[in-house]
C-alpha cells in the first residue's frame, strides 16, 4: 500500500522558506496532482517524497514506513518508487533495453526473467523493436517513454512524475497523458504528478492540490470541484484566464465599477464594501444591444478563429472572446470604441481584499 | 519497503567520499602550503613580521622581486599586444589561410619554453650564438646584434611561448561575439574606427584582460626561461632565486627562510591575480557574448592582405620553426660550435642518448613512469573531488571548495619547496632524494588540471541522471559506477593527457627535487646544458619534442575522432 502521509513538512534553504508546515495525504491507487505556478515548491515537495531532499521539519511516511523526519532519512533507493523527470534523465550511454532493465539488474532479477519483463514493459509503452537503440537515436517522446518504462519496470507501488510532458509537443503531450492515466489504472499504483499545466491536471487527476507561490496548498479536490467551486480567486484565476470585475456596495445595492449600473447577479455573502465578480471569458455573452451591462469595446483584436475584446464598463474592465464565424453571422464584429452590452452567465464572488493578497501571491 | 531508517548508511557513503577528498587535498596541497606560510612567518617560536621584512630587504631578494615584476610586466604587455593582434587577424579579416595560421599560433602551447630558451641561447648568445656569429663573421658587425642574456631577451622568449594564452581567449570572444552589436552601431552611422573603439574593444576587453592576467600569473612564477637565459648575467626572478638558494645551501635554515618568504610572495600574488581575473570575467562577459556561433563581419585587408600574410609567416618561421630546427641540428652536431655541414651532422647523439647514456635513459624512464603514475592517480582523485564539489550536497563542502581552489594558485616552485618541508622526515616520512617526492609534487601540481577537466565533464552530467539511478534502486556507489563514471570518461581521458604530456617536460618542480638517479627529462636537458654538454642537451630536447608532438597529435586525433563519432 502506498499511501503518502506528509505531516507539517517544512523545507528551507538558508533564510528562504519554500514549504512551511505542509500536511497532505495521498491515497493508495489515486492519481494525485500538485498544481501550481513555477517556483511554488511543488517540485521540492516531490523531491522530498522521493528522498532527494530532506525536510527541515515534519515527517513523511509512505505506507507503514517512516521515510523522513528531522533526524531520519531513508535514501531514495530504499523507498520503492519510480520517478520520471522533466528532463527524461535517460542514460545516454545505455541502450533502451539497458536503461529499462537497470532497476531489475540492481534488484538481481534472474537474467531470463529480466529480459521478459523488460520486453513486456517496453511493449507497454509502445516502444517495440526500439530496444537496441541508444537514446540519442530516439525522439523526445520516445525518450520520455523509456523514462516511463524504466520507472514502471520494477513494479513500484508509487510513481512520481515531475512535469514529464512539458518538453513534448502538443499532440504527443495529449497522447502521453492518456497513456499515463491508462497505465495508472491498469497497474493500480499511486501516482503523484507535478505540473503547472492546469489542462493536464484536469485531464489526468483523481484529485488536485493547487499550490500558491508561498508553497501553501490553497485547495484540494476533484478536478470538477477545483474548476467549478474554486475556494478563492487564486485558484479561480489559476484554472484559466479569469475576469475580475470590481463591484462596490452602497447600502444594500451593488454597483459595477465607478458607475451607476446595478450588478445583475446573486448577491455575495459578507459585509465588505469592495467586491470582485469573477468569471471566465467563456461565460461572457456580448451583444450590440438588449439587456445587460452597458459598456464599450475598448480594444478589438482579430486572432483568427476568435475575436478578442477588451470591454470597459464604468471604469472596470473585462475580456471576452467570440468565435469569428458567430461574430460575423450575428453582427458582432465590433470596432474600437463601439458601445456594447454584456451579460455574464455565472460569477464567483470574492472579497476585494483577498484578491489583493492573491494577486501578490501570484506575482 | 525497508522499514528501519538507515541514516548512517547514507551519510556514511557520502562521508567517506568527502573525507577522502578533503584528505587528498590537505595532504598533497594544503599541508605543504601551510608549512611554507608557517616557516615564513613563525620564527623562534613566535609570529614574526620583522624577519619577513628583513628577508625581503636583502639586496638579492629585493632585486629578484623587482625582476619578477619587471619581466612579468614586459612579457604580459608584449604577449597581449601580439596575441590580440593575431587573434583579430585570424578572426576578423580576410587573411589567406586563416585556419592554418590559427593552428600554427597555438603550437607554442605544446612546446616547453625552456627548450625554446635553449634554442635562442644557441642562436643569440652574445659570442657563440649562430645569428650573432653570422652578423659578426659575414656582415662585419663589431659586436652581437642582440644579447639574449638580458631582460629583453628573457621577455622576448617568454612572449613567444605565452602569447597563445591571450590569443586563444580573444579568438574565442571575437568568434562568439554577436555581430548584430557591431552592425547596429554601423547602422547608427558609426565608422569602423569608432565601432572598433566603442563597441568591439569594450566587448572583448574582459577576454583580453583575463588572458593577460593568466600570462602575468604564469610569468611571475616561471622558472625555465629565466634559469636558462638569466643566470649567465646574474638575472634572478623569484623561482630561480628559490632554486639557487635551496640548491646551493643544501637546505640550511637561512636558505629555507628566504625560500619560504619568496614563496609566500608568489602565493599571495598568484591568489591576487586569480581573484582579479574572477572579477574581470564576472563583469558581464556572458551577457554580451552569446553562446551561439555567428559569422562575424570580416574586414577586407585589400592591399595589406599579402604583406600581413608574409608578416604572419615570418613570425611563425622565426619563433616556431627556427628554434625547433636549431634544436634538432645542434642535437646532431659532433661538437657544439661546429658549422652545420653534412660531415658534422649525424644521428649518433640521438642513438647514444636513447640506448647507451645511462643519465638520459634513466631520465626518460623516470619521466614516463612519473608522468603515468601522476596522471592516473590525479585523474581518479580529481574525479572524486570534482564529484563532491559539483554534485554532492553535504555539509563541509565549503572547505573542499576552498581547498579545490588552492592548486590553481600555487606555482610549481612553491609546491616543490612545500613538498621538501613536508616530506623530508620532519613529519615521520622521508621521501627526500627518491622519485616518490617528485610524484607527490606532481600530484599537487597537476591537481588543478584534473579538477578543471573533471568538473567540466561532471557539469555536463545532469543531476537527474544520478537521481534517476537512485530512484531505480542504485546505492550511491552503484550510481557512481554505472552512471557517473561512464559518462565522465571523456573528462577523465582529457585529465589524463592534460597531466601526462606536460609532466614529460616538467622542469620547475623536478629541478628542486631531483637526486642523481631521479633526473627527469627536463632536469636532464637543463643540467646537461649547465654542464656544457650542449649537443647532448639539444639531442635530448629534440627527442622530448618528438615525444610531445607525437603525443599531442595522437590526442588531437583521438578527441577529434570521438567528437565526429558523436
Amino acid at each position: 500500500m502506498a499511501t503518502i502521509y506528509l505531516k507539517n513538512v517544512s523545507r528551507r534553504y538558508g533564510q528562504r522558506s519554500v514549504l512551511d508546515g505542509l500536511t497532505l495525504t495521498v491515497n493508495h491507487g489515486e492519481c494525485f496532482t500538485l498544481l501550481g505556478p513555477s517556483g511554488c515548491g511543488k517540485t521540492v515537495l516531490l523531491r522530498l517524497i522521493a528522498g532527494f531532499e530532506q525536510p527541515t521539519a515534519g515527517s513523511i511516511r509512505i505506507g507503514d514506513a517512516l521515510v523522513a523526519d528531522a533526524s531520519a532519512h531513508v535514501p531514495p533507493d530504499r523507498r520503492d518508487l519510480g520517478v520520471v523527470f522533466q528532463e527524461y534523465a535517460v542514460w545516454p550511454h545505455m541502450s533502451v533495453f539497458d536503461n529499462v532493465g537497470y532497476p531489475l539488474k540492481l534488484a538481481k532479477t534472474p537474467k531470463e526473467e529480466r529480459a521478459d519483463r523488460v520486453m513486456e514493459t517496453i511493449a507497454l509503452v509502445n516502444l517495440h523493436s526500439l530496444e537496441k537503440r541508444l537514446p540519442s537515436e530516439l525522439s523526445g517522446g520516445q525518450q520520455q517513454r523509456v523514462a516511463l518504462a524504466r520507472a514502471l519496470v520494477g513494479k513500484p507501488s508509487l510513481m512520481l512524475l515531475d512535469e514529464p510532458l512539458s518538453n513534448l509537443d502538443a499532440n504527443l503531450r495529449e497522447e502521453m497523458r492518456f497513456e499515463i492515466k491508462e497505465l495508472q489504472r491498469k497497474l493500480n499504483i499511486t501516482v503523484m504528478y507535478v505540473t503547472h499545466d492546469q489542462e493536464i491536471a484536469l485531464a489526468i487527476s483523481d484529485r488536485i492540490a493547487v499550490m500558491d507561490t508561498q508553497g501553501r496548498i490553497r485547495q484540494i479536490g476533484s478536478p470538477e470541484d477545483i474548476f467549478e467551486k474554486p475556494v478563492d480567486s487564486f485558484v479561480f484565476s489559476f484554472m484559466g484566464v479569469a475576469n475580475f470585475l470590481q463591484v462596490r456596495r452602497e447600502g444594500n445595492e451593488f454597483f459595477v465599477g465607478k458607475g451607476g449600473q446595478r450588478a445583475p447577479w446573486d448577491r455575495p455573502h459578507g459585509d465588505s464594501l469592495a467586491w470582485v465578480a469573477a468569471f471566465r471569458p467563456s461565460d461572457v455573452v456580448i451583444r450590440r444591444d438588449g439587456n445587460g451591462l452597458k459598456g464599450r469595446v475598448k480594444r478589438a483584436s482579430f486572432l483568427g478563429p476568435v475575436m478578442d475584446y477588451l470591454v470597459e464598463i464604468d471604469g472596470a474592465h473585462l475580456r471576452t472572446t467570440v468565435d469569428t464565424h458567430t461574430a460575423v453571422a450575428n453582427n458582432l464584429m465590433f470596432d474600437d470604441d463601439q458601445p456594447c452590452v454584456v451579460g455574464v452567465r455565472e460569477v464567483h464572488w470574492f472579497d476585494a481584499d483577498t484578491i489583493q493578497s492573491a494577486g501578490e501571491a501570484w506575482a | 519497503m525497508s522499514a528501519p531508517v538507515r541514516k548512517k548508511f547514507f551519510v556514511g557513503t557520502a562521508g567517506i567520499i568527502l573525507f577522502l577528498s578533503i584528505a587528498v587535498l590537505v595532504v598533497f596541497v594544503a599541508f605543504p602550503v601551510v608549512l611554507i606560510l608557517f616557516n615564513a612567518f613563525w620564527t623562534k617560536g613566535a609570529f614574526n613580521l620583522v624577519d619577513v621584512a628583513a628577508v625581503l630587504r636583502e639586496p638579492d631578494t629585493y632585486q629578484a622581486l623587482l625582476n619578477s615584476v619587471f619581466i612579468a610586466g614586459g612579457t604580459t604587455i608584449g604577449s597581449t599586444i601580439i596575441g590580440t593582434f593575431f587573434a583579430w587577424l585570424v578572426t576578423r579579416t580576410d587573411l589567406p589561410y586563416k585556419n592554418f595560421m590559427k593552428g600554427m599560433f597555438l603550437v607554442p602551447f605544446m612546446l616547453p619554453s625552456f627548450i625554446g630558451a635553449l634554442a635562442w641561447k644557441m642562436l643569440l648568445s652574445p659570442r657563440a650564438g649562430y645569428i650573432n656569429r653570422l652578423f659578426m663573421d659575414y656582415f662585419g658587425f663589431d659586436g652581437p646584434v642582440f644579447n639574449i642574456y638580458s631582460y629583453y631577451g628573457i621577455m622576448a622568449v617568454e612572449v613567444m611561448y605565452l602569447f597563445p594564452f591571450v590569443f586563444i581567449q580573444v579568438c574565442g570572444a571575437l568568434e562568439r561575439m554577436d555581430p548584430t552589436l557591431e552592425e547596429s552601431a554601423r547602422i547608427s552611422g558609426a565608422g569602423l574606427f569608432t565601432i572598433t573603439r566603442r563597441i568591439t574593444i569594450p566587448l572583448v576587453l574582459p577576454s583580453i584582460l583575463s588572458g593577460a592576467l593568466l600570462i602575468m600569473l604564469y610569468s611571475m612564477a616561471h622558472f625555465g626561461t629565466v634559469a636558462v637565459l638569466g643566470i649567465e648575467n646574474g638575472i634572478f626572478n623569484i623561482p630561480t632565486l628559490i632554486y639557487e638558494r635551496i640548491h646551493q645551501s643544501a637546505g640550511s635554515f637561512a636558505a629555507i627562510r628566504t625560500g619560504t618568504v619568496l614563496a609566500t610572495v608568489l602565493v599571495v600574488s598568484a591568489a591576487f591575480i586569480i581573484w582579479l581575473q574572477g572579477k574581470v570575467l564576472g563583469k558581464g562577459r556572458y551577457q554580451i557574448i552569446a553562446g551561439k556561433s555567428f559569422r562575424p563581419m570580416e574586414l577586407k585587408l585589400r592591399g595589406l592582405r599579402y604583406p600581413l600574410l608574409i608578416l604572419c609567416l615570418a613570425y611563425i618561421g622565426f619563433t616556431i620553426v627556427l628554434p625547433t630546427v636549431v634544436i634538432f641540428m645542434v642535437g646532431g652536431l659532433k661538437t657544439y660550435g661546429l658549422p652545420f655541414t653534412m660531415e658534422n651532422l649525424s644521428l649518433d647523439n640521438y642513438k647514444f642518448i636513447l640506448f647507451d647514456y645511462k643519465t638520459t635513459k634513466d631520465a626518460i624512464w623516470n619521466s614516463v613512469s612519473l608522468g603515468l603514475s601522476a596522471a592516473v592517480i590525479t585523474m581518479f582523485a580529481g574525479v572524486m573531488i570534482s564529484y563532491v564539489i559539483v554534485k554532492m550536497k553535504v555539509r563541509g563542502k565549503g572547505i573542499l571548495e576552498f581547498l579545490g581552489m588552492l592548486p590553481f594558485s600555487v606555482p610549481g616552485s612553491v609546491i616543490a619547496l612545500g613538498v621538501i618541508l613536508a616530506w623530508s622526515g620532519k613529519f615521520g616520512v622521508n621521501l627526500y632524494n627518491t622519485v616518490w617526492i617528485i610524484l607527490v609534487a606532481y600530484i599537487a601540481r597537476y591537481m588543478a588540471f584534473s579538477l578543471k577537466a573533471n568538473s567540466a565533464a561532471l557539469e555536463q552530467v545532469h543531476d537527474s541522471l544520478i537521481e534517476a539511478a537512485r530512484a531505480c534502486g542504485a546505492s550511491m556507489w552503484q550510481s557512481l559506477r554505472d552512471i557517473v563514471l561512464p559518462l565522465v570518461r571523456p573528462g577523465m581521458f582529457a585529465a589524463f593527457f592534460l597531466i601526462f604530456l606536460p609532466s614529460l617536460r616538467e622542469l620547475t618542480v623536478s629541478i628542486m627535487l631531483y637526486a642523481p638517479t631521479t633526473r627527469t627529462i627536463g632536469v636532464a636537458i637543463y643540467t646537461l646544458n649547465e654542464d656544457g654538454e650542449t649537443v647532448m642537451s639539444a639531442a635530448l630536447a629534440g627527442i622530448a619534442l618528438v615525444i610531445i608532438i607525437t603525443g599531442q597529435t595522437l590526442i588531437t586525433g583521438l578527441t577529434g575522432a570521438s567528437v565526429k563519432a558523436k
